[in-house]
């Protein structure tokens, strides 16, 4: 298991150096005037001006120095102050935003987790139910709806889908609307009175006993948590389907069963607990997605999450700030990948020897 | 001595098994290959799927005789005048009426052209938007996937075959290039690449390209890994013939096949994968007919959509048909490919 752990370590430096790389060569194709925002608040005005931004942090240097310098970012040998360097938590100046992009991740970045961890519940507590249920009555009428389910839900793209929900239950019911919140949620929140502990909505909701608030934040999320979800939904419905199918086939189901054993002991004591191992490793992999996949979903609700910022970045053609978004997306889920990785080797044995 | 001629029963030995008829199309394609093409087109689900992939091809085909087109650029969605609010389906068509298709005063009994499906914000007529959007969806489709075919194999294919040190590396660049989740990676390139060669259709399709050749060429390796072990490798091997032509001519040609079906298959997702981010504002000009971006004019109109409700469920269903056409017929080719599956169709 050490072996294993130090194996998928060592792979950390190497995928985070890959990453670095592809965007950092990104960003060599944008002119010194835009890649000054990596640097400095402010548009360079003249001539002057732009040629002292380049001299001081060396926009024209060969391809290795201003990596070096995206990476730890330039230090001012007079004052010590340390100017861009992704590495200590500076992504750089949003001009389009007039922020610098890591306060744009601060302050969107809890809205985005707190959508996916409400979006992980109803995906991972559903998903596993019908395709077990698929599996266990094979060919049966919900193992017919749930691969109809699974087939129209990986063809509709999230935003039509988003759209529609849009379309039905916010401009004809009237009943979730886009955004985050409401307007007196937005002003209990600036009057104080709400503690922010820890900048999630609904837990905040929750610690500080406003039940109205809470509703409030699940009101606004009921829409993009359905879409996120779908097609998570579709394939977790087919994998558990098939992982169960399997195991069902196996000689120890016919023993259990041959020795005379329930049928509802046999499939929940002995074949779904097996069959759960590939579906850990896809729920980790589905979470991971999920934090990737909120870019549409936040944008076409107009949630104000990270995936919305990025998307918003992009429309204004802000390279700076979208490859901010890029390195930040590119941490976390290297990250994340790793966790996935060493529970699955937890999980399953054979993992860890291959 | 004489002969001893076998007594007895014999007619055992004189049976022979009837020849088994093969097609041409078997002998063509070899049993295992012939296998997935007869699975494709056995169910329902996926000939559901072929006839609506089949009904697209005809709507791009026949897309000027459908909507007639108007000035040069047939792909430029012709506008009603330029103001903001979107017109309901059936709205006579007022300024710069295009030519009447042949198909609709025998068909509707009326002879003023209209707007079928209603027109979106700055009047831009979403018919026309659907009906050229199904050439533009079948273009940016298949360059997106034959180049990341093109590029998966070649990469695929090198690493499965030197394996050892250069296999290591190239899948550590496999899985630099999967870290980031496919839609964010290909929005970041598209954005880098839109001011350096204009709103088109090519930053989009480049992005797409960058970031789509790693499932491919994953399962062109696995293929490879495979089909490298058979005795005919190595008896070309021992032969002495060149690495470059034991790849391309024994090996390859013995691997590709599942992945060029799954490849073709792709197109589809490739689809979905471009209007979403046109959708998101990365990629044409405003007006070009495409259905990510129709349904991106639904995005201002969000809290009146019961009235707009046409701006959304045309393209959107449009959209929807055209993905699942490709996803039934790729469900059949999961089961043809599980090997669990093999030998029992």
């Amino acid at each position: 298991m050490t072996n294993y752990i130090i194996r998928r370590l060592l792979l950390v430096p190497v995928l985070l150096f890959g990453v670095t790389l592809i965007i950092f060569a990104l960003l060599q194709t944008m002119g010194p005037v835009e890649r000054s925002a990596l640097f400095v608040r402010d548009f360079p005005r003249n001539e002057r001006q732009i040629e002292g931004i380049i001299k001081k942090y060396d926009l024209d240097a060969p391809f290795y120095v201003q990596y070096k310098n995206w990476l730890l970012g330039k230090v001012d040998k007079n004052t010590g102050i340390r100017e861009g360097g992704i590495l200590f938590g500076d992504f750089g100046y949003s001009r389009t935003a007039s922020q610098p992009v890591i306060d744009i991740i601060k302050s969107n970045f809890p809205n985005t987790l707190d959508l996916t961890i409400w979006a992980v519940f109803p995906v991972l507590s559903v998903g596993i139910w019908l395709g077990v249920k698929a599996a266990v009555h094979q060919n049966g009428w919900i193992d017919q709806a749930a691969r109809i389910f699974s087939i129209v839900g990986t063809s509709f793209p999230t935003f039509v889908f988003g759209l529609l929900f849009l379309m039905i239950f916010y401009a004809n019911l009237g009943w979730f609307p886009p955004g985050k919140m409401s307007d007196w949620v937005n002003n209990l929140i600036y009057s104080g009175q709400f503690t922010q502990y820890t900048k999630l909505l609904t837990i905040d909701a929750l610690l500080n006993g406003r039940l109205d608030v809470f509703w409030d934040a699940l009101r606004h999320m009921i829409l993009p948590i359905l879409t996120l979800s779908y097609i998570s939904w579709a394939t977790f419905v087919r994998v558990t389907r098939s992982s169960m199918l399997e195991t069902l086939r196996m000689e120890y189901v016919v023993t259990a069963r041959s020795k005379g054993l329930k049928e509802s002991d046999v499939i929940n004591k002995h074949a779904r607990p097996n069959a759960m191992i590939p579906i850990t490793t896809l729920a980790g992999f589905q979470v991971i997605a999920l934090l990737g996949g909120v870019v549409i979903t936040e944008t076409v609700f107009n949630y104000p999450g990270i995936g919305q910022a990025a998307a918003a970045a992009a429309q204004n053609l802000d390279v700076v700030t979208v490859l901010g978004f890029a390195v930040f997306n590119g941490m976390i889920l290297i990250v994340a990948n790793l966790v996935v990785d060493i529970l699955y080797g937890i999980i399953d044995p054979r993992v860890r020897l291959s | 001595m004489s002969d001893t001629i076998p007594t007895g029963d014999n007619t055992l030995l004189n049976e022979t098994l009837p020849e088994r008829k093969i097609s041409w199309l078997e002998r063509f394609l070899g049993p295992e290959n012939f296998r997935i093409v007869k699975g494709l087109v056995k169910t329902p689900a996926s000939i559901m799927g072929f006839s609506l992939i089949f009904l697209f091809i005809l709507i791009a085909i026949f897309a000027p005789v459908i909507a007639p087109p108007v000035g040069n650029d047939p792909y430029k969605i012709p506008r009603d005048g330029f103001t903001a609010e979107p017109k309901p389906m059936g709205a006579e068509w007022k300024k710069n009426v295009p030519d009447i298709p042949f198909w609709y005063t025998p068909l509707t009994g009326k002879d003023k052209w209209v707007h079928i499906f209603g027109t979106a914000q700055g009047q831009y007529d979403i018919f026309y938007g659907i009906i050229w959007g199904t050439r533009t969806a079948f273009k940016t489709g298949l360059i997106v996937v034959i180049a990341t075919f093109l590029i998966g194999i070649i990469i695929g294919s090198v690493s499965a075959y030197y394996g050892k040190w250069v296999d290591n590396i190239i899948m550590r660049v496999v899985d630099v290039f999967m870290t980031l989740p496919f839609i964010l990676a290909a929005l970041i390139m598209a954005a880098v690449l839109t001011p350096m060669m204009g709103r088109s259709l090519v930053p989009s399709i480049l992005a797409l390209i960058a970031f789509g050749w790693m499932g491919y060429s994953r399962i062109i390796r696995g293929d490879i890994l495979s089909v490298k072990e058979r005795d005919y490798v190595l008896a070309a091997r021992v032969v002495g013939v060149k690495d470059s032509r034991i790849l391309f001519k024994h090996i390859l040609p013995n691997a590709v096949f599942p992945t060029l079906v799954l490849a073709s298959l792709g197109i589809g997702d490739v689809v979905l994968s471009f209007a979403a981010l046109s959708f998101l504002g990365i990629g044409t000009d405003v007006g070009y007919a495409d259905w990510g971006q129709i349904l991106s004019f639904a995005r201002n109109w969000i809290t009146s959509l019961q009235n707009y409700w046409y701006i959304v469920v045309w393209p959107g269903l449009t959209l929807v048909m055209f993905v699942m056409g490709w996803n039934l017929v790729g469900d059949a080719l999961r089961d043809v490919l599980d090997p669990r599956m093999r030998g029992k169709s």
